[in-house]
């Protein structure tokens, strides 16, 4: 075996790459099943927990309080609170929404836990607390079970919440 | 509940490392990139194959590189009739731990033994570098080991 | 403590309950914590406690396995976490989680504690997973999967002149043949062993029944010393002896005929201090058995694997917590005074766990 004799000799190694690629077929599990297969119908989905009561979104088969199993579906409105929200100013690889945009922690009425949900037709600097939004879907032979089908949430015309109404969903 | 059909998602995770390998391990990927086999010094003067920073048995730091090879024993063997899309070789191979000239501990690697069954504990077997042209510091350097003397 | 008497206990801890769900090979209609609150109510449900009697979890579970980070965190909404509960998490099979919740129990930090480990092997390509676990610079690039390693090893068990084909086939039979007593095992059938070796090589010198089945699965245990351990057993299975030790990962510098790992972990938790009437080795692979079994010094008044073991049901992250429940099981039901349980981690059995019970 004969080696290539280059005038200049290279230099040590000191690198190594050692990509990786791990493909799935992910199943959410038939709780969140409920809930993405809401969103194909336009509607949000939760469950009930049993003990306390509580309505979670997306419905998630069990209280994380309790630990036990929620098994009762409860359809939530369309329409919610902002219970806090950020402006994104930061540009960063892979985003598709142009920057600035609000991202908003969005309290559906009926539930008790708020989601994260993006928040359009409003300028970034009018955005507040306590603020009423509601969903716009995308048109209905576009949904599908993903929250793709939830466009954004925008302002919905009514008078900003009570801050009693969303103080224990901070 | 509702009845519901689970539903189900492709999802892929990838992830572009790229690792500094320091001087150890760099000086054995070197040695690769330039057509050699090296071990490093441990305790008691023995060779470890493939190189680490300390001795796996007694967990002193290493010395110097040794230049190793390029024959060795087999020292275990494995049969892939049916190799996956990863493996070194797209035919049929056998895996094995080669105890190199020199060395004192095995290194893995393929080894290009034609049919099944023409491979056994204590066979020698000599590297078979790629082209110095396609040899850039990597374990495929190697692109297998074969019989010595020839397959 | 004394590095001597290490593995030995300083305080009775018991296990107080185990439970483990249906070992199948592939559960796409639940998520991990749906699989895990009914283990979760049962586990509780045999010894009529509740989440609020432990005082700590302890989890096993990798998140490779789901392919999304922090699926522990998520997993804990099956016990229910609020108000705030003591908590740990390791990236290992279950066992090991007990490990750290029986450390706690001898520290007397706590006196009870639920153990619990999950995994759904059914998601992703269980070779390449698992492939990625190895050095990233030497054995990685070459993706030599789990099987291919275990080859490697079972042709240095037959080259080391302590077992053949033929004994991986009988360790095979028997224990699929036992595992028709156990209702959650994946893999029973009676299949005599002559017949199993007529089977095509999947990596020589390994055929397809000296491999475990891919599973998914889940598995609990709660433990409990002090007034617990007995108000919640008339007769509590007492870990009397538990330890792990841990071998150098590079492949080519082991003995791989051998496990000096699992040799020394049963010297420190005092194996050999009594008779062992049943063990449960966690051998996913048919070889793996006899390199452990040797290891722990059993001989062949010993019964192995009567859960029929990893060759009948082999949940990642959960099949070393099943054998611990399963040697439990045993003495609690009487068919047994003492046993041990094992589990492995890493390729080729490259770290391993001894746990010692005892009935009263």
């Amino acid at each position: 075996m004969t080696d290539d004799t280059t005038t200049e000799a290279p230099g040590p190694v000191t690198t190594l790459a050692t990509p990786i690629r791990l493909d799935f077929d992910f199943t959410p599990g038939i709780a969140q099943s409920v809930f993405l297969r809401g969103l194909e119908q336009g509607k949000f989905m939760g469950q009930r927990c049993p003990v306390c009561g509580k309505v979670y979104v997306p419905s998630r088969g069990s209280c994380p309080t309790d630990g036990v199993p929620t098994t009762e579906d409860v359809e939530l409105s369309n329409i919610g609170t902002v219970t806090t929200y950020c402006v994104v100013n930061v540009p960063f690889a892979g985003q598709s929404i142009e920057i600035p945009y609000i991202c908003a922690q969005v309290l559906l009425d009926g539930a008790n836990l708020s989601f994260m949900g993006l928040i359009q037709e409003i300028p970034t600097d009018q955005i507040r607390m306590g603020m009423r939004v509601e969903a716009v879907w995308v048109d209905a032979d576009e949904l599908t079970p993903s929250l793709a089908s939830v466009k954004y949430f925008r302002p919905a015309d009514e008078p900003d919440a009570d801050y009693d109404t969303y103080k224990e969903y901070l | 509940m509702a009845e519901v059909e689970a539903l189900h998602a492709s999802h892929s995770l990838e992830y572009p490392y790229s690792r500094s390998v320091g001087p150890v391990i760099g000086g054995f990927l070197t040695g690769l990139r330039d057509g050699k086999l090296y071990g490093v010094r441990g305790a008691g003067g023995s060779v470890i194959v493939p190189p680490t920073e300390y001795d796996p048995t007694t967990g002193e730091d290493t010395g110097e590189l040794v230049e190793v090879g390029p024959g060795g024993v087999v020292k275990t063997w494995a049969w892939v009739s049916h190799p996956l899309p990863k493996h070194p070789l797209d035919r049929p191979f056998a895996w094995a731990l080669i105890t190199l000239d020199g060395a004192d501990t095995a290194l893995l690697h393929a080894v290009d033994a034609g049919e099944a069954g023409s491979i056994a504990t204590g066979d020698r077997v000599t590297v078979r570098f790629r082209p110095a042209a396609e040899r850039i510091g990597a374990m495929a350097d190697i692109e297998a080991f074969v019989p010595e003397g020839g397959a | 403590m004394s590095a001597a008497t290490a593995g030995r206990t300083v305080r009775p801890v018991s296990i107080a309950s185990f439970a483990q769900m249906q070992n199948v090979r592939r559960d796409d209609e639940h998520n991990e914590v749906e699989m895990l609150m009914p283990v979760v109510a049962e586990v509780f449900g045999n010894i009529g406690i509740t989440k609020d009697d432990v005082d700590f979890i302890c989890s096993g579970s990798t998140d490779y396995l789901i392919g999304g980070p922090f699926s522990f965190v998520m997993a804990l909404d099956a016990v229910g976490v609020w108000p705030p509960r003591s908590e740990s998490h390791v990236e290992m099979d279950g066992a090991w989680a007990l490990y750290e919740a029986w450390t706690l129990l001898q520290e007397g930090a706590i006196d009870a504690a639920l153990v619990y480990a999950f995994g759904r092997s059914s998601l992703g390509d269980l070779q390449e997973i698992l492939t990625l676990q190895l050095d990233p610079y030497y054995l990685a690039p070459l993706w030599p999967d789990a099987i291919s390693l275990a080859a490697l090893q079972a042709q240095a068990v037959i080259d080391a002149g302590k077992a053949t084909e033929a004994d991986f086939a009988a360790i095979a039979s028997r224990s699929r043949k036992s595992a028709l007593d156990n209702p959650n095992a994946q893999v029973a059938n009676d299949i005599p062993a002559a017949t199993l070796l007529e089977d095509e090589y999947v990596v020589a010198p390994l055929r397809r029944h000296t491999l475990p089945p891919i599973t998914d699965g889940a598995a609990a245990i709660v433990l409990a010393a002090g007034d617990k351990a007995r108000q919640w057993s008339d007769k509590p299975v007492w870990i009397t002896g538990f330890d792990h030790r841990i071998e150098t990962h590079a492949l080519g510098a082991r003995d791989l005929s051998t496990s000096p790992s699992t040799a020394k972990a049963a010297e420190l938790a005092g194996v050999a201090d009594g008779p062992v009437d049943v063990a449960e080795i966690h051998a996913p692979y048919a070889h793996q058995e006899v390199i452990v079994a040797e290891a722990l010094g059993l001989d062949g008044s010993v019964t192995i694997n009567p859960s029929g073991g990893p060759l009948a049901a082999n949940p990642l992250m959960s099949a070393g917590l099943i054998r611990i429940g399963e040697a439990a099981e045993r003495i609690r039901s009487g068919g047994a005074h003492r046993a041990v349980a094992h589990a492995t981690s890493g390729p080729c059995l490259q770290q391993n766990l001894v746990c010692v019970l005892e009935g009263e």
